[in-house]
Formats: structure tokens, sequence, C-alpha cells
């Protein structure tokens, strides 16, 4: 049964990584410019350099042909080269995504720990104050553009008061040789060199991103957990429960919040895909060295190998982690897996 | 019981201001520098970019010699002496010996430094046999436009620690080029293991050198790390660590300084140092600089190749306007093609003013009396002899419809833009030039000579063989009196030629934290962080 299931959402990935292959590779068609260097991202010049790309590309023969070739060439780890830096984009993207995960990550658990907790205590108190006031704050929060924000956070916390730094993933005179990718995983391997200080460094360099970043997820978050509380507490099971004479507290711990929580862990995964958008911009403001920010100085840089790689990775990071979470979900809710056919 | 927790209060807080000292010692004497561009080479020969040359020249290369900014005499620096034969054709250097090259993760020298590094340095230039002379296309742009690639006809080894550069003619500029930021000494041990390995194209990339500092890390669009070099040959150096933090947004390289994220910052527009002023955290350098600004006409395109055109387009420019607007008043008006603290320096009284009534009747004169379109091309970045040519083109262009002249401003990313000047397709550019040695020349050999205007660095496309006799005239004595007359001449005939118009010549200004000291910047040429120091 199960297994059933899982192969039918593999078999949907599978359908979606090649729509996404078969647009990434002709974008290379669809770029302004010479087609080969756009997938090879050398500049042609010369005669000979040129036949031999277009011998390493199967540029001559036909599209079906070309594909599978650049089908190969992606499983490879042979992207092409950045027209910018002359390097291989699969490096770049190894380099960069880590960054870009840490702060979503952190992100998101921070959006998950506040986001769950105020939720459920903006149900616990319907309509009183409490509520009231998650409820407003959580407008104010939704309706905020990310990178008017970031600014504000910017002008008061680092120009104003200096309490945090504005840009950056760390001090820069800190040396951390990179080995994963993620900076506070990689100062802790690296056996919390300067005294702990790159540690905390590092720490005071996330907090303004990641604050950032969260807040839009974290209302989201809010706004979901408190509507399926409500609903669940208007069951009949809620109700029969409450004429035993249980409290509020054993209600909502032992009986709603287990069933209110499955919804939501099925929004967390669609929230992915915003906050990958979300860091971008947030990279962006607070030079944040991720993939968003290389890829929006790419497009100012019409760099096509480049945009074109870090359009696949990003996409398939954002499918892949959707996928997972459907999957997780599918583990905790054992109903939705009948469900799979379709409902209205 | 109040004072009590007062005393309290007051051991904690100095507790904290303790402890806080310690975490800048601990951050091991390190400097940041916000630069910003990355940078294109890691080997000055081969660009003549000035964000790059800052970042790299003075801080992990030594010269031979080099120039006092305050004395303008040639100082020693890994050449000891230096004897110019007496017809000039020759120059015999004596090298300092126990200089150590960098020691880094990619090569471990085995000699130190000697006569072999210098050969083929400079060999690398023009020598066709140098293995090294067609990697990265055979490009040494400085040198090619100055013409020292043509000049050398061999580098004699006379001894491990004395070389001799036999040169085709006499020129005077030699020795002043031989100072440049761009005349820096590789190793020729390195070189070579990189040649046994395949990997030349790494040389350029991965550098080593006698300087200050040892290269450590390059992530673009992030930063750049050197060490100490702890074997410096000429004195101790303070600072653990350089990084530069590679900031491209003008705006952003402040709030860094600012937020004390960096030490300094290249380049603030002049729009923001009077904000920068008010603060007591942080310093600003002013310092007089040899460059200059100008609107250059392409004069071999029609109505440009008239001499009376280009004159009345120059009396139709209101200078005031400009020098207020563009330069915030910290830029001297130009008053000669050269700046006022070159030695060759010859005021010109026939410098165009502001006279649009003149303009109008030398157009009619020329036939023109309806007007003309043209376009003026502005530079999209900004430097220190023109912090916005955008602007000052459109000042420009209020001034030139006043005369019945249609300014169109053209721009393109940097890079284009250059390459499309050197093909000649403006009407006319707003450019400009910063010397790199003090020597007169500098401003015009690269520029407005003939061979500039075949190898498309003359935006005036202009090439009056008058100019480039007294120009190598100039060049072929060293008898300062008879020079200074030779380049009064070559001033005084650009004034009455007028190819291109001289503006302004900026200054330039570096922000950094008041607790930094020791930065030198010259008045010509690169940055040196060697003396840098943390109060």
């Amino acid at each position: 049964m199960i297994l059933d299931y899982i192969l039918r959402r593999l078999g949907l990935l599978l359908f979606m990584l090649l729509m996404l292959s078969i647009f990434t590779f002709s974008l290379a068609y669809l770029f302004p410019g010479d087609p080969l260097s756009n997938l090879s991202g050398v500049p042609s010049n010369n005669f000979s350099q040129n036949t031999q790309l277009e011998d390493k590309y199967l540029y001559n023969s036909n599209y079906f042909t070309q594909y599978i070739a650049f089908l190969g060439r992606v499983f490879q780890g042979d992207w092409g080269l950045s027209f910018a830096s002359g390097d291989n984009v699969f490096s770049h993207i190894l380099d960069l995504l880590p960054a870009t995960l840490e702060l979503s990550v952190y992100a998101l658990i921070v959006s998950i720990f506040i986001g769950v907790p105020a939720g459920i205590l903006g149900s616990a108190y319907y309509n009183r104050w409490p509520d009231k006031l998650i409820n407003s704050t959580t407008i104010v929060g939704y309706s905020m553009p990310v990178f008017w924000l970031a600014l504000l956070l910017i002008m008061i916390f680092s120009l104003k008061l200096g309490w945090f730094p504005m840009s950056g993933r760390m001090g820069l005179l800190y040396e951390i040789p990179p080995s994963t990718g993620f900076m506070l995983i990689d100062i802790a391997l690296a056996g919390f060199p300067y005294k702990g200080m790159a540690f905390t460094d590092a720490l005071h360099h996330l907090t303004l991103p990641t604050i950032v970043l969260a807040m839009y997820p974290t209302t989201v978050l809010v706004r979901f957990t408190r509507e399926s509380m409500l609903k669940i507490m208007d069951q009949n099971f809620i109700k029969t429960a409450r004429a035993k004479g249980l409290n509020r507290r054993q209600l909502i711990l032992h009986h709603a919040l287990r069933n209110a929580l499955l919804p939501v862990i099925k929004k967390i995964g669609l929230q992915f895909s915003t906050l990958i958008t979300l860091a971008m911009i947030t990279e962006v403001i607070f030079s944040w060295p991720g993939i968003g920010r290389w890829l929006i100085d790419s497009i100012y840089q019409r760099d096509f190998p480049a945009i074109q790689g870090g359009l696949m990775a990003v996409s398939l990071f954002v499918i892949l982690a959707t996928i997972v979470t459907e999957l997780l979900y599918s583990l905790f809710d054992p109903l939705s897996r009948n469900q799979a056919h379709g409902k209205v | 019981m109040h004072k009590f927790l007062l005393t309290l209060l007051a051991v904690t807080l100095a507790g904290c201001l303790d402890s806080e000292e310690r975490v800048i010692e601990e951050k091991s004497q390190g400097l940041v520098y916000c630069a910003e561009a990355n940078p294109v080479s890691f080997n000055p020969q081969v660009t003549t970019t000035g964000s790059t040359i800052d970042i790299i020249a003075n801080q992990l290369y030594d010269r031979l010699i080099s120039i006092d900014p305050v004395t303008a005499e040639f100082q020693s620096e890994l050449a000891t002496d230096w004897r110019v034969s007496k017809d000039g054709k020759s120059v015999t250097f004596t090298l300092r010996q126990n200089v150590p090259f960098h020691t880094t993760a990619y090569f471990t020298p085995t000699r130190t430094f000697n006569a072999d590094d210098v050969i083929f340095t400079f060999s690398r230039l023009f020598d066709v046999y140098n293995p090294y002379h067609f990697v990265g296309d055979a490009s040494y742009p400085y040198f090619q436009s100055v013409g020292v690639d043509q000049l050398i006809r061999k580098i004699v080894r006379v001894s491990d620690y004395q070389v001799r550069f036999e040169l085709f003619n006499a020129e005077s500029s030699f020795l002043a080029n031989m100072a440049t930021d761009f005349a820096v000494v590789l190793s020729a041990e390195y070189a070579m293991k990189r040649k046994a390995a395949e990997q030349e194209g790494l040389f350029d990339q991965y550098p080593v050198g006698t300087g200050p500092y040892i290269y450590r890390e390059y992530r673009r669009d992030n930063l750049v790390r050197f060490y100490r070099n702890p074997d410096y040959w000429k004195h101790d150096v303070a600072l653990e660590q350089l990084v530069y933090d590679i900031t491209p947004n003008g705006t952003a390289r402040i709030a860094k300084l600012l937020t004390k994220e960096c030490d300094l910052a290249a380049h603030p527009s002049s729009a923001q140092l009077s904000i920068l002023a008010q603060r007591e955290d942080i310093n600003i350098e002013k310092e007089t600089n040899l460059n200059v600004g100008y609107w250059a006409f392409n004069t071999e395109r029609p109505p440009f190749d008239d001499i009376r055109v280009r004159k009345a387009l120059a009396h139709a420019i209101d200078t005031d306007k400009i020098m207020q607007a563009v330069y915030y008043g910290n830029g001297t008006r130009a008053e000669s093609m050269l700046p006022p603290t070159s030695w060759a320096f010859d005021a010109q009284t026939s410098m165009p003013l502001f006279d649009p009534d003149l303009a109008k009747s030398l157009l009619a004169e020329a036939g023109l009396k309806d007007g003309f379109d043209m376009n003026i091309w502005a530079m999209p970045v900004s430097r220190i002899y023109n912090p916005n040519a955008r602007k000052m083109a459109e000042l420009m262009q209020s001034d030139l419809r006043k005369i019945g002249v249609n300014v169109n401003i053209v721009e393109y990313e940097w890079n284009t833009f250059i390459q499309r000047i050197g093909e000649h397709r403006h009407d006319s550019v707003l450019l400009g030039w910063a010397a790199d040695t003090p020597d007169p020349d500098n401003f015009f050999s690269p520029l407005l000579s003939c061979s500039a205007t075949f190898s498309g660095k003359n935006p005036a496309n202009w090439c009056n063989p008058k100019f480039d006799l007294l120009l190598a005239q100039a060049l072929d004595t060293t008898d300062i009196l008879m020079r200074k007359k030779y380049y009064a001449d070559v001033q005084s005939l650009i004034m009455d030629e007028l190819p291109l118009l001289p503006i302004a010549h900026g200054l330039r200004f570096q922000a950094s934290s008041a607790d930094v000291e020791g930065i030198t910047l010259g008045p010509f040429g690169a940055i040196s962080l060697a003396n840098a120091r943390k109060k």
C-alpha cells in the first residue's frame, strides 16, 4: 500500500525532473547568442576550439541526441563554465548552495519554534487579547516586504546601534577551512578556533538575515496552526473529551495538538519554495555568499551558463524538498495515502 | 546598599570592556580593506586596471626601484644600485642579496632572489622565446602602450647579482617605467616549476613575490586573503593578516566602514564625504594625485576634424558648473593637460573660457550656423579623475543645446565601452588618465601619440607628427631644463590643436577607521599597506 504510494510519487518526481531538464536544455537555444557557447561557457572565437566543442556537444546532430548528451554531462557534473569566472558552474553551485541551505534551514527552524506555539496560543485564547495581539502582529509581519524589513533592521541594529554586522557569514579575519560549507558545522569541525569567538561571530552574522528570512514563514505558520487548531477543537471527539471533564491543557496537549499539526507539516514543506525565493532577496541585501546572490549577479552579467545551472539546481532542490515532505506527511498520516487518487 | 550595587555594576562593566579589548587583539591584528572589484589577475604585468593594481602590486611584490613621492627621486628597492651608461643605451642594476621569495602552500623556494628572476620577468614582455611570453595572449598593456617592449634589445646577466638592460635607443623615461607598479619582479624558479607541471595558466593566478604579504586565498565576489610575510627583507610587517572584502557597491562600502566591518574603504564618493567627515571614528585622507579628466573628440570624423568646431564646443562648456556639481569642490580646474603638481606643468593662457557667443561665431565660421547632432560617450564607472561622467555629460548637454548642438549621451558596460572607444566608434568621449609615474611622458605617449592611435588607446584618434617629434626629443635628452621646454611646447600644441579638452584634476580619497595608521597613498600609483598597523 505505502510502497504503491511512494512509487507513484517517484513517478511524478521523474516526470518533473524530465520537464525541468528539457526546459534547462532549451534555455541554451532561447538565450541570445551562440547556443554552443551558452552550453559550454566557452566564448567561441577560434576555429579549432569551435570544432572541438562541436564534437563534444554533438552540436551537428539532432536535438534529441544533444539532449541525451546534455543529460549525461549533468550527471557527470559537467555543467559548463561560467562566463564571468571561467570556472565550472557545478563547482560554484556546490560551494554556494550550503550557504543558502544553512540560512533557509535556520530560518525555517526559527519559524517553526515561534510560529507553531504562537498559533496554539492564539487558538487557546481565541478572540481574547493574546489572540488579538498575535493576530495583528502576524498581519503586520505578513504584509511587510522582506527587503524593506531587511533595510529597516540594518538601519536600526547595524548602523544605529552597532549590535549586529550587516554583511557576510562571518568576520573575514577568521579563517575557517570550508569542509561541509555549513559555517557553524565547519567551525565545530575545526574545533572551535579563536577560542570559540569565530562561532559567536558567525551566530552574530546569522541573526539579522535569519530574522528577516523567518518573518514570512513564521506568520504563515501562526495563521495556519491557529486555524487548524480551531477546526480540531470544534470536532466531536474533543467535545466528548471535554464532557468527560478534561481540562483545557490536557485537551490541547493530548488530543488536539497531534491532529492539528498534521496539516501543518504539509504546509511547512510547501513553504520551501517561497523560502528559497525570499532567501535570494535576503542574500543580496546582506551580501550573503549564497546561490541566490550569485544567480542574481549572473543575471546582471548575462552569464547564461550560470543562470542555466543555477536555475536547474534551485528548482531541483525545491522539487526534492516538496516530495520529501509529502512522503513524510504520508508516513505520519495514513489517511492521506487513501486519498491519493484525488479529492475535491 | 546603593553604593554597593553601583560598584558592582561598575566592576561588571569594566569586565565587559576588558573582554572587548581582548577580542580586538585576538582578531590577530588583521585589517579588512573594502575593495571595489574582483582582481582580474595576480600579476601586475598583465593588467592596468586600477582596482586590481591597488590590491596586488605593493602588497605581494617589490620592484627594482621606486620613486619617492615627495622628492621624485629614484629609490633603491630590489636593486641597490643602478647605472646608466653615457650614451643612455644600457642600464646596469646591482641586485640586493638574500631576499627570499614567498613560501606558500603551492611553492617552496630553494634559492633567494637573483639575476635570473629579473631576466625572466622582463624578458617575458618582449622575448618570444620566453616560455611565458604567449601565456595570456601576450598582452602587457602598460608596457606595450609606452613602448617598453619595443625598447629593450636584450637583458644580459653580468653576474648573479648584476643585470644589464641594453636598449635600442636612449629613453629618459625608461627608469621611470621600471619604477611603476607594473614592473614587479616575479620568481623564475616558481615559473619553471609551473612549466614543468604544465600549469603555465596558473602562474598569474597563484602569485609568488617578495613583498610584505603572502597570498593565501581568493574567493570570487567574496574576499582575497593575504598573510604577513615573516621574512620580509625591508622591515617587520605589523599586520598578521590582510583581507580584501570585495564590495562593488559604493554605499555598502561606506556602511561597512560605519559598522566597523572594514577598516578601509576604497574610493568613497564625493557626495558621501560630508557625512563621513562628521564622524570622529573615521579618517578621510585627501591626496593630490597626478591625473586628468578630459573630453576627447574623434578628430578623424567630421565635423570634429575642423579645429574651429572643436574650439567652439570647448568654449560652450561652463567648467565652473562642472567643478561644483561633479567634483563637489574636490578637484582642481585644469589649466593644461598636466596637473599643476607635475614638474613639467606649464599653465596655458589659451585655455578655452566659457563664452557661448564666441562659440556660436566659431560654429558660423565653420559653416555650421544651424548646429548639428553629436554624441558624448560617458564612462559608466567612477574614477578619481571623473567621479560622475554621466552627470558631467548631462551638464554639457544643456550647455551645448544653447549653441544649437544636440547631444545624445551614450553609455556601455565598462569593458565594452573601452573596447568600442578603441575602435573609434564615438564622436566624443569623457574619459581620463591617472599617472603611473611622475614622468610627464606618461600623460602624452600612452594617450595622444600616433602609436597609441594604432593600438586603439588614443581616444582623440589624433596623430600629429610634430607632436610625436616633440615627445621623442623630450625623451632623447636627460637635461631637465630642455625636457621642461619640450613639454611646454607639447602642452601648448595640445591647446592649439585641441584634440581633447582637459577639464579637471581630481583628488584621491581614502576613508579609513581612525585606529588604522601607516597607509601610504601617493600622488601616483597604487596604495601600499606594507606599513599599515592598528593602534
